[in-house]
This record gives structure tokens, sequence and C-alpha cells, in this order.
């Protein structure tokens, strides 16, 4: 179960790469492997506000359906299309071509309340 | 095979529509008219019944199958019921006559039917009044989470939270959202019911209302059952009985009389009618003389001539929870059902329930993981982990059941067990057929042993073999188009 | 005894092999303290008794009275195909299709049904069914929230006042507002519903033909409706969309509505059937169970239960719906009699209704005092008014063998005199003509 470094994480298993103030976001492997086969992928239009740890979209499997909730604060410029089309592509590549969207942040220091890599892996460790 | 919608020929008619004896030939006006074809098909009535009736021929079905379905009570549905169902002076029944001036000398027989049924569900679930309008079980738990909320209103309490166990049917946390509640699930503990210490702590004064099942959803009792009960009352919450697993207790055990005060009964369950396909059923809700005042209207009140009338005239009352008196063509089998039976039948019920399950609780706890290993009422929950370090999940066991002729049990839930296998054989099967099932198992449990690749082609023997579900679900195709 | 069939020996076996006494120590878990304290059932009869006693029941009930009251619940006649596949144990006695291999002829029945409410109505995809038309129109409300957030429903005074107050009553513990448009000679009031119109209204609701047996075209509404982001709902009359202008053809987002006129019996109020159907862009709002085509591992058509993730058992308190048991088989019942009257036979059908109110209309008006209701076009239902209680009335005319009507004025302040009079394809000219001459007798008298 691949944890990239680098990357931010959150509770509800949302990571989030840093580049300047920009904020791309996905979930983890650890979710697509827990839900299983991906089939619906819901994401917000591109615009949108959304709050650290507001709801973001939605994401689908055979048998389970999950909100994904945001891991900073900002507008959304950005949200792959591929996806949507492509739900399937959230398993094979969960932290490259699976991204959701990129976020234009408020405040880079909210990564404070996120956790790293090690202990994202601390925490799905005592699932 | 083919649709319905893909035989036939154009022009060809089913049913003989009988000619206009009137001497009137109606129009709409233009933009008030259907434009478009209406789609349906064209076929002969006899084109229909083979249609259908192939169709039926492809289902498993109590009449021919054993569904030891944890949780549905998939016990015999009686034959009379449904002719007594089919009565003409039930089925024909108008609801709105009873609303007319004059009406209700129409339906007494209906009503007082509702009546009885009413005191008969009251004295087997010691509650005070109850509410037959409920359409299904979940349509009862609304209608249980919405009196919470209008007694709660009433007096004036502030309260923001349900609680349910773990173990608990999903039914219960949806039901409780729609009243505008906040779920708080209790984990449970390892004797598999709700713990206790828990449970204490999240108990506080904006707690609305409890959810149970019990036995619970692992075929397990409580013992300290009174003790939940008198603990939420002391907070001001209420006491809600999921009343889905009453086979285990009839006659043994009333809710009423332990300290709940709302319960729900599912009749397609408990008291036989047939569960359709997926329905209909009829969820009746029983309540304690405290909250009858908020019950749905209308009531069936008897007068002191011996009539009996419909009373609206309760000012606290929820409303509306469904169009009229409830599921009526339900509540006449299950009704019936209980004449037959009686008190010594309701009561052996309980008992060859509860003996069923242990002796399939016995014999296949030498095969599979038995978390809780004590004894069951009506169902027991097995886990396949150890088929499971195989490869082999709950769900491949299922597969393999269908070959045998078996419908499988419930699987995956209640949430608690990993790789849960609910077994719930109901009073109505017979030793051998218990056999039967049990061998099956064992034979499972074998080849999940020694051959567990064999298991990724169950089931080999039915015309269709796992049909893809995340295909279903990505490439939607919920109706059939013409090209 | 009864349906158990154990025999004292198996009983033994079985107590054996489980390592207890007797059957009693299995409920040892229940302290004695909490036992039934009492359990008064009556003792249990044989099966003549109790046919017997049921049959004594029913004879309580009067199927004697000629019925011209609908009110939204309407005898029509059941052809007995209808009731002999409903009959067939393999689809009654069956289990709700969770494992398709064991289940693909209810799959199939049920996929077919979603198919032919899509046709009916003209919308993209249906459910396997609700409970029954008012439970649907409150679902279908709660969709339109999900569907745009807002917290305004606003309902047409033409909507089955039975609906209106069950709405009511599912809401009063959400912070929902709901908002009752009267209507304006029977008919919607389209200025005043404008008025209420706005970026807060989630849902405009409709019925068609109305309460008052009233035929509409909504697209106007629609329009309007959709300009400023309102999902719009209809409640339609399925045996009426053999001749009337469907949802989809106005445009609507989601119609439903009340199965019980394609071949479900009137049982005193239940069990029916709620229809729901809406665009393929609202699909994944919708509550309830919906069937869907696949192929299995070996690339054979087959069908399944889809999109169960929205469902209270997976999703739990974040479902779209807390529905679990629906109206299979009153939704099989529906489909069968859709296919054996077929394309035409549902438009004869519905021209036979049509023909037969004209008829029974032209006949009350020859009666001195008594107005028939013609400003608006109506399908099978219409209102007439009368020159004393329409209470009365019927009472009276239940003496002369007829359920005459629904006095309006049980639901709505003004109406006294205002009776919603039904007539549909099982009302023949004798009945029609002797409903007419009696209603002139009770009125003259």
């Amino acid at each position: 179960m691949e944890v990239r470094d680098g990357l931010f994480y959150t509770k509800e298993h949302e990571w989030v790469k840093i580049e300047g103030n920009k904020g791309t976001i996905g979930i983890t492997e650890y979710a697509t492997h827990t839900l299983g086969d991906i089939t619906f992928v819901e994401l917000p239009s591109i615009g949108t506000k959304i709050s650290q740890f507001a709801h973001l979209g939605t994401v689908e499997s055979v048998k389970a359906a999950s909100d994904i909730f945001s891991p900073v604060s900002g507008k959304v410029i950005s949200s792959n299309e591929k996806v949507v089309q492509s739900p399937e592509i959230l398993n094979s590549s969960p932290y490259d071509d699976g991204w959701l969207v990129v976020i234009e942040m408020d405040n880079v220091e909210e990564t404070k309340n996120l956790m790293n890599a090690q202990q994202y892996s601390e925490y799905i460790k005592n699932l | 095979m083919q649709l319905i919608f893909e035989k036939g020929r154009e022009g060809r008619r089913g049913f003989k529509i009988q000619r206009s004896d009137v001497p009137v030939k109606a129009t709409i006006p233009a933009n008030l008219k259907r434009k478009t074809d209406n789609g349906l098909p064209e076929v002969s009535e006899l084109d229909v019944v083979r249609h259908f009736t192939t169709l039926a021929n492809k289902n498993f079905c109590v009449d021919t199958h054993f569904y030891p379905l944890g949780s549905c009570t998939m016990k015999y549905n009686p034959k009379f019921t449904e002719v007594v169902s089919r009565i003409k002076g039930f089925e024909d029944l108008h609801p709105l006559l009873p609303q007319l001036s004059g009406g209700g000398i129409l339906t007494q027989g209906a009503l007082e039917l509702l009546y009885h049924m009413e005191q008969l569900l009251c004295e087997i679930t010691g509650m005070d009044a109850f509410t037959m309008q409920p359409l299904a079980g979940a349509h009862g738990e609304l209608t249980g989470t919405m009196l919470i909320a209008a007694y709660h209103r009433a007096r004036g309490n502030k309260k923001r939270y349900i609680l349910v166990p773990d173990s608990s049917h999903g039914t219960n946390p949806a039901s409780a959202a729609i009243a505008g509640y906040e779920v708080i699930v209790i984990p449970s503990d390892e004797t598999g019911v709700m713990d206790i210490d828990e449970y204490k702590k999240h108990l506080n004064k904006e707690v609305a209302g409890v959810m149970l099942t019990c036995p619970n959803t692992l075929g397990i009792f409580n013992p300290r059952i009174k003790e939940i009960c008198n603990l939420a009352h002391s907070v001001d919450a209420l006491m809600y009985y999921d009343g889905a697993n009453l086979n285990a207790i009839l006659g043994k055990l009333r809710p009423g009389d332990v300290g709940f005060d709302i319960v729900h009964l599912n009749l397609h369950k408990t008291f036989a009618t047939p569960h359709g396909g997926g329905g209909p059923g009829a969820g009746p809700v029983g309540v304690k003389e405290h909250l009858s005042r908020y019950l749905p209207i209308s009531k069936v009140v008897l007068r002191t001539d011996g009539t009996f009338f419909l009373d609206y005239n309760y000012p606290e009352s929820i409303g509306y929870i469904a169009p009229f008196y409830g599921n009526f063509g339900v509540i006449v089998k299950a009704y019936a059902y209980i004449l037959l039976l009686g008190k010594e039948g309701l009561i052996d019920v309980a008992e060859k329930a509860v003996l069923n399950a242990n002796y399939v609780r016995s014999k296949l706890k030498k095969y599979y993981k038995l978390p809780y290993n004590r004894t069951c009422m009506h169902e027991c929950v097995f886990s396949a982990e150890k088929q499971k370090e195989k490869g082999v999940s709950a769900l491949d066991i299922a597969k393999y059941l269908i070959d045998k002729g078996i419908h499988p049990p419930t699987i995956y839930f209640p949430l608690i067990v990993r790789e849960a296998l609910m077994i719930e054989p109901t009073e109505t099967e017979s030793k051998e057929t218990l056999d039967n099932f049990i061998s099956a198992m064992i034979e499972a449990a074998k080849i999940a042993e020694t051959n567990p690749e064999r298991f990724a082609d169950f089931p080999e023997k039915t015309p269709v073999s796992r049909p893809d579900e995340v295909k279903a679900a990505k490439d939607l195709n919920l109706r059939w188009r013409k090209e | 005894m009864n349906y158990t069939p154990h025999t004292e020996k198996e009983v033994k076996e079985m107590l054996a092999e489980i390592g207890v006494k007797s059957i009693d120590e299995l409920f040892s878990d229940i302290p004695e303290n909490l036992r039934a304290r009492s359990f008064n059932i009556p003792q249990g009869k044989a099966e003549p008794e109790v046919v017997n006693h049921l049959r004594y029941l029913a004879s309580r009930n009067s199927t004697a009275l000629v019925y011209f009251i609908g009110a939204g619940f309407y005898q029509h006649y059941i052809p007995s195909v209808v009731d002999s596949i409903a009959s067939l144990p393999e689809f009654y006695t069956a289990y709700t299709p969770y494992q398709p291999e064991a289940s693909q002829g209810w799959l199939q029945a049920i996929y077919e049904y979603q198919t032919a409410i899509c046709n009916l109505t003209d919308m993209d995809v249906a459910n396997a069914s609700l409970y029954d038309g008012g439970t649907a129109l409150y679902e279908a409300c709660m969709m339109a929230i999900r569907i745009n957030g807002r917290k305004k429903i606003v309902v047409d005074e033409g909507v089955n006042l039975i609906y209106w107050t069950m709405i009511q009553c599912y809401i009063s513990n959400l912070s929902l507002e709901v908002v009752k448009i009267p209507v304006k000679n029977f008919g919607v009031d389209r200025e005043r519903l404008f008025q209420h119109m706005d970026e807060n209204t989630s849902a405009v609701v409709l019925q068609n033909p109305n309460f008052f047996g009233c035929i509409d075209d909504y697209s106007d509404i629609v329009e309007y409706a959709h300009k400023k982001g309102i999902v719009v709902i209809e409640s339609v009359y399925p045996i009426s969309l053999g001749l009337i202008k469907t949802p989809g053809e106005m445009g609507v987002d989601i119609a439903v509505g009340e199965g019980q006129s394609l071949g479900i019996p009137l049982s005193f109020g239940g069990p029916y059937l709620g229809f729901m159907a809406t665009r393929k862009e609202f699909v994944r709002k919708m509550p309830g169970r919906i069937i869907g085509k696949t192929v299995d591992r070996k690339g054979v058509d087959s069908y399944v239960m889809t999109l169960q993730a929205r469902e209270q058992h997976i999703r739990r308190e974040k479902a779209t719906s807390n529905i679990c048991s629906n109206e299979a088989l009153c939704a099989l019942r529906a489909v069968v009699y859709l296919s054996l009257l077929g394309k035409e036979g549902l438009q004869e059908i519905a021209q036979l209704n049509l023909d037969k109110a004209e008829f029974t209309r032209q006949q009350l008006e020859k009666i001195p005092h008594l107005r028939v209701f013609r400003d608006r076009p109506t399908f099978n239902e219409f209102p007439v008014i009368l020159p004393e209680s329409a209470d009365v009335v019927v009472n009276k005319m239940i003496a002369k063998g007829f359920a005459a009507g629904f006095p309006l004025g049980r639901y709505y302040k003004g109406m006294n005199r205002c009776l919603l009079i039904a007539v549909t394809e099982q009302r023949t000219k004798e009945e029609i003509v002797k409903f007419a001459e009696s209603m002139e007798a009770v009125l003259c008298s």
C-alpha cells in the first residue's frame, strides 16, 4: 500500500501536493483499495470556493459511496475530466493520473492541520 | 432472453378492450394531447403469459428453495392467506368509503379487522396502541423516529442524537437521519452485545432515543436490556425496538414489558406474508400509552354500540404517513396467520426457530469461525475468515450454495463481523432440509481447504454466473430503448 | 403443529447435537423477570374456521355499491392474466434479488417495468418502485433538494391533498419550507405560482390531471422554473397517459405517481405502487432500488441491482432514502398489465374513460340546479356543483346503491356543494343513466 512522501494527508484519506500556492488533491491508495473498483466520481465545478475539510465531491464503487473532503481551503481552478470519464484510473494511479482537482490555496499554513507521509502511514496501520 | 418489448409484432393485440356502449366520442384539445409513442409492447396474451411464466421459472423462491437469509425470516407463506386477501369484500373496497357520510357502515368488516389486528399486536408485544399505517419495516422505523421527535417537541426537549449499535440494520440510522437526528454508533463488546460502558458514556441529555433489535442482528440476546431501557429513560430518551427479530421471542418476551416505548414489526417477516420479490410489506408500529396521542391518524375506534368508526380527532398526531390505513391486503394475511397459529402456535414458532438456528450453529462451528461462541437465538452469524485465508470469501461460498440449489444466507451483514454469513433457518424448515444445507456448507469448507481456486467458477450450474456489477454501475443501462 | 414439521424424535436428536436437555434451555439467556407478563392470544384455529371468520368480516363490507368515486384511486378492470402471473409462487414467494444468479426472472421483470414507466412518462430512467404515490412525491421533493441544495418546496393545491398532508408530515423535522398555492377555478393559478417561484425554491410540485380531474400543459411552468434553477415534479395518473401530454413532453424533471390503476386492486388502501422516473443526469440522486443490465463472467447478458451504494444497506445515515422493501409484486402487476394492454390498448382504455366521463356529464347536465364544471378540459374525473351539501347528497346516493363521488368540502374550504365524480371504463351505459336518474331524484326530493 503506497503512501507517497512529500504529500500531506487527511484522516479521511485525501492527499494534497503543494506547489507554491497551488494544491493538487486526490485520494490515497488505502481509500481506493477499501472502496474497490471505482465506478463514479463527482467533482466540483471550476471556481467553487471551498474550506478546509469541507465536502469536495463524491466517489462511488459498487460496495460503497464516499464523500471527499478538501484538505485545504481555496478556489477550484482545475478538475480532472479524464477521471470522471474513466473512474478506474483512480484505482490504477491514485497519486498521479488519478488526481482530482487543483486548488488555488487561501492559506498555505493550513498544512499544519494535516499529516505527513509518516504520520499517515502510522494512522492507517492502526485502523 | 428477449425482453417483452422485443417480442411481438406491430399491430399485434393482447387484451381485448370492451367496445364503447356510450354514444359519445370525446376529444382532448390538441395542445394537451400526447404526441409521442407510448412505447408499450405489441404482443398477444399468450406472448405475455409465456414470457412472464418463463421469467418466473428463473427464480429461486421459498416454495422451491431453502432460504436461510439472516434478518429476513424467509418462512413458508401459507396459501390460505392468499385466498382470504382476495375475497371481494376486501379486494374491491375503495379506501375512501369510510370517509363518506354514511360510508362507515359500508366498511365495518375491514375496520373490525384492523381494530382486532391492533389488539392482537398489542398483546403480542406488550404495547398499548398500534398504528397499521406504515407500509414497510423501514417506513415503520421512520414513523418511530418521527414519534420520538413529536414527543420531545411537545415536551420542549432539545434533543440531537439517536444511538444505534454498530450491528444495526442500515435502515435504522437512515430513518433517524430523515427525522432530523444525528446518529451516534455504539460499538459492541466482545460478547457481541452493545457495549454498556460505551453506551453510558454517550447517553446524555441530548439523546432523543435508542434504536435496538433484541435479539440483535448477531442473534444474541442482551440480558442487560432492562438496564439499558432504564438508563435511557433517566435522561428522557425513548427506547425503540426494531422488530425484525421478533420471530425469536414470540410468547417468551415482550418489548413493552422490558421497557421499550416504541416497536415496529415486519409483517412480511415474523407474520409470514410473502416477500413478493422485494415487496409489498407492512411495518405496523406500537407504542406505550404516553405516545399514543402522536400516532398517525386516522385511528379505528370501537363505539359502545359495537360499530367501528375512523377518528381523526387527534390534534397532536404526526399526521398521515401513508395515504390510508396501511397495506390492508398484507395486513389481512398476517391477521389470518395469527388466528390460525394462536397462542400455542406462535410460541412454537419461536421455539422451533431457535432450535433450528442452534442446530445449524452446533453442526457448523467446527468448520467456520463462530465469532461469538454461545447459544444463539433464531439466527447465527459465522465468519468465513478461515476460508478467506485461502482466498475464499463469504461471497464465494454463497455462489457455491446457489449451485447446490440453496439460496445463500445473508452475507456481509452485520458489518461488525468480517466475511459475515448470517443464517436464519426459520421454524418451517425440517431437519432434513437443515442437514442438506449443513452438508453443503461443510463441502464448501472442504473445497476451500483443498481446492480454493474452484470457487472462481461458482456458480457453474446456473444460466448466469457472477454478473459484472462494476460494469453495471459504470455503463448504466437501466432501461431498454428501441434502436 | 401447523407449519413446523419437527417430530418428537427429531427434536430429541437436535437437542442432543446442541448439547442441551430441552428447548427451554435455549432461552435461558432471557431472565425470568423479563419473561412475557401475559400472552393472551386466542387459541389457534384450523384453516376452515379462520377462512369462515374472514369471509364473515368481508361480508360486512359493501361491494354492491357502484363506484363513481376516484380521488386518486380508481376501479379499473384487472385482466385475469395479471392475477395469474402475480400468483406464481416463483414471483411472490421469492426474495429481493440481491443474489442475481438466483433471481434473473425478477430482475428482468423489474428492468422491463422500469422501461415501461420510462416509455409511459417519456423520461430517461425509472426506479424499481416506492411504496405509493404519496411517498414517491415526498421522495421526489427530497431528490430535488439533493439536486439544488435549496430549501423551499412550492406545491400546487391541485395536488392530491392526502399527498400534501403526507409531505408536511415527513418534513416536519427537517428545516424545510413548504408552500401551497391555492387553485383558481379548479386549475393552477400561474400568477400566484410564479410569484412564489424564486431563487430559494428547490422544486415546484404539480399534478396532471389534477385532483379535480383537470388536464393542463405545464410546459410554460417548466420553462419558467428552469430559468430559475427550480426542479419541476409532476404527479401523473398513468391511465391518462394513453392520451394526454406526458411529463417528458413538457420537460418535467421528475415524474411520479400512483400506479394502482395499472392492474392493482383498490384493497382498502394498499398495497399500492409508487413509481418514479427522471432525467438521466439525476439518476444518482434517485432513491430506491434500480435494476441494470450487464454481462456475466462468460459474457452472457444478465441483470443486477445496481447503484446500491446510495441505498441504506451501504450508505446508512447518508443514504438517499431509508427505503428497503418496495412494491415489487405490484410493479410486476403493472408491467404485465401494460404489456397486455399494449400500445393501442392503453390508448383505447384511456379513450373509453374519456368518453364515458363525457357521457356522464351530458346526463348530469340535464338535471336542474346541478352545474357540471366545463371551464377546463378534464380526463375521467370532474367536479359538479350541487344545489345542496355534497355530503348529504352522497349519503342519500348510498341508499340508492351508488358511491356518488368525493365531497370536496372534506378537503377544501368553501367547496361544500362540490362533488368530484370519477367514471372509468367499468361503468356501463345503464349504470350511468341510472346514476343520473338517482341523482335527479335525490336533488329534487
